[in-house]
């Protein structure tokens, strides 16, 4: 934005436990990597506690744009075979499903 | 020694730790709702909590040892100024942004030694409390390290700004390491270490990040104030107690 007289902006992943994957949270102001690590760890890991923060600039993000919505996405509802669950999951095998 | 004096002792230690952080803890939290950003007034809020934190567990402490019905709350709330034990750094009024990270950044050096010391404590209770603050007191001090380092190395202004806070606040800081009579006992009785390095780590920290910042790093031989240790305290004080003891004093049983 060109009317953000703010520092640069940065997104913040969470890891709570090792293994899970960092989370997406929020964003915080920073004018420099080390400084969004402690910004992020002040307004985001007051409460929980991580085991790690991941900080990366906003504009190195690329995100789809809402009016390609339609085309991205809308057919993944007519495949529901491509979903874990259409399959019998053998005993004993433990899947996380999303 | 008697076990009286040694309480004593151990009690006028514990209240001046307390002192040092209820009243930078007060300061700190001042600056909630007008810190440069929004991030900056959540990080120094958070600190200034660890800080409160650290003071309630000391106070505890002290009442505990006292052992005549105060609690940790009338020692806060109702003590006088000339009562009050902390160091003058401590109270010192801050209302640009880079005075405050000044004053944190020589009282985390100082916390950080002093919690490190106090690990190796034989008081279990005062051991428990540092064991606890180091932690803490390690992240206050990369917190304002870092942001030393920006303001010192980083625009005209703000180099000008924060040399001048590093210049006013100098004379506070001998203070912070000086060691007293209750240090002397506590340490022959073998309760706490020796004390003593902790000037030359602390201005040997100092300098060094100092330097790295681009600033000037005063003599640690100038002339420094003193006095807070023994209930002298400056202007500031005053003003800190009337508005942090105002409530319970007018309100004596108020409950929230």
């Amino acid at each position: 934005m060109s009317n953000d007289t703010q520092w640069k902006l940065w997104e913040v992943f969470i890891q709570l436990k090792t293994g899970k994957p960092h989370e997406h949270v929020g964003n915080v102001h920073a004018p420099d990597a080390e400084l969004a690590i402690q910004n992020a760890r002040d307004v985001y890991a007051r409460r929980d506690k991580p085991v790690s923060i991941w900080v990366t600039p906003s504009e190195l993000i690329t995100a789809t744009a809402p009016q390609d919505n339609e085309a991205f996405f809308d057919s993944i509802d007519d495949k529901v075979y491509r979903h874990p669950q259409f399959y019998k999951i053998p005993k004993g095998v433990n899947v996380d499903v999303h | 020694m008697s076990i009286d004096a040694t309480k004593k002792a151990l009690f006028n230690f514990a209240i001046k730790h307390a002192d040092d952080r209820l009243i930078l803890g007060h300061r700190l939290a001042e600056w909630c709702s007008t810190a440069p950003i929004l991030e900056e007034d959540i990080a120094m809020s958070n600190i200034a909590l660890d800080l409160l934190g650290q003071s309630v567990l000391f106070l505890k402490y002290a009442a505990e040892l006292e052992n005549s019905n105060r609690t940790e709350d009338d020692l806060a709330y109702l003590r006088t100024e000339k009562e009050f034990r902390n160091a003058l750094l401590c109270e010192q009024n801050t209302d640009d942004f880079a005075y405050a990270i000044a004053r944190q950044f020589f009282f985390d050096v100082y916390d950080y030694f002093l919690m490190e010391a106090l690990s190796k404590s034989t008081d279990e209770q005062i051991r428990g409390i540092a064991e606890k603050s180091v932690k803490e007191a390690k992240y206050h001090l990369r917190h304002s390290s870092e942001w030393m380092l920006r303001l010192g190395d980083g625009t005209e202004e703000s180099h000008k700004r924060i040399a001048e806070a590093v210049e006013f606040l100098w004379m506070y800081t001998g203070e912070l390491c000086e060691t007293d009579a209750d240090d002397e006992l506590l340490k022959s009785e073998g309760i706490i270490p020796d004390l003593s390095g902790l000037k030359a780590k602390w201005y040997e920290s100092v300098s060094q990040l100092l330097a790295k910042a681009t600033l000037e790093v005063p003599s640690i031989d100038l002339f420094m104030q003193s006095g807070g240790r023994k209930g002298y305290h400056t202007e500031n004080l005053g003003h800190i107690l009337s508005d942090m003891q105002y409530l319970r004093r007018l309100y004596p049983d108020a409950k929230w």
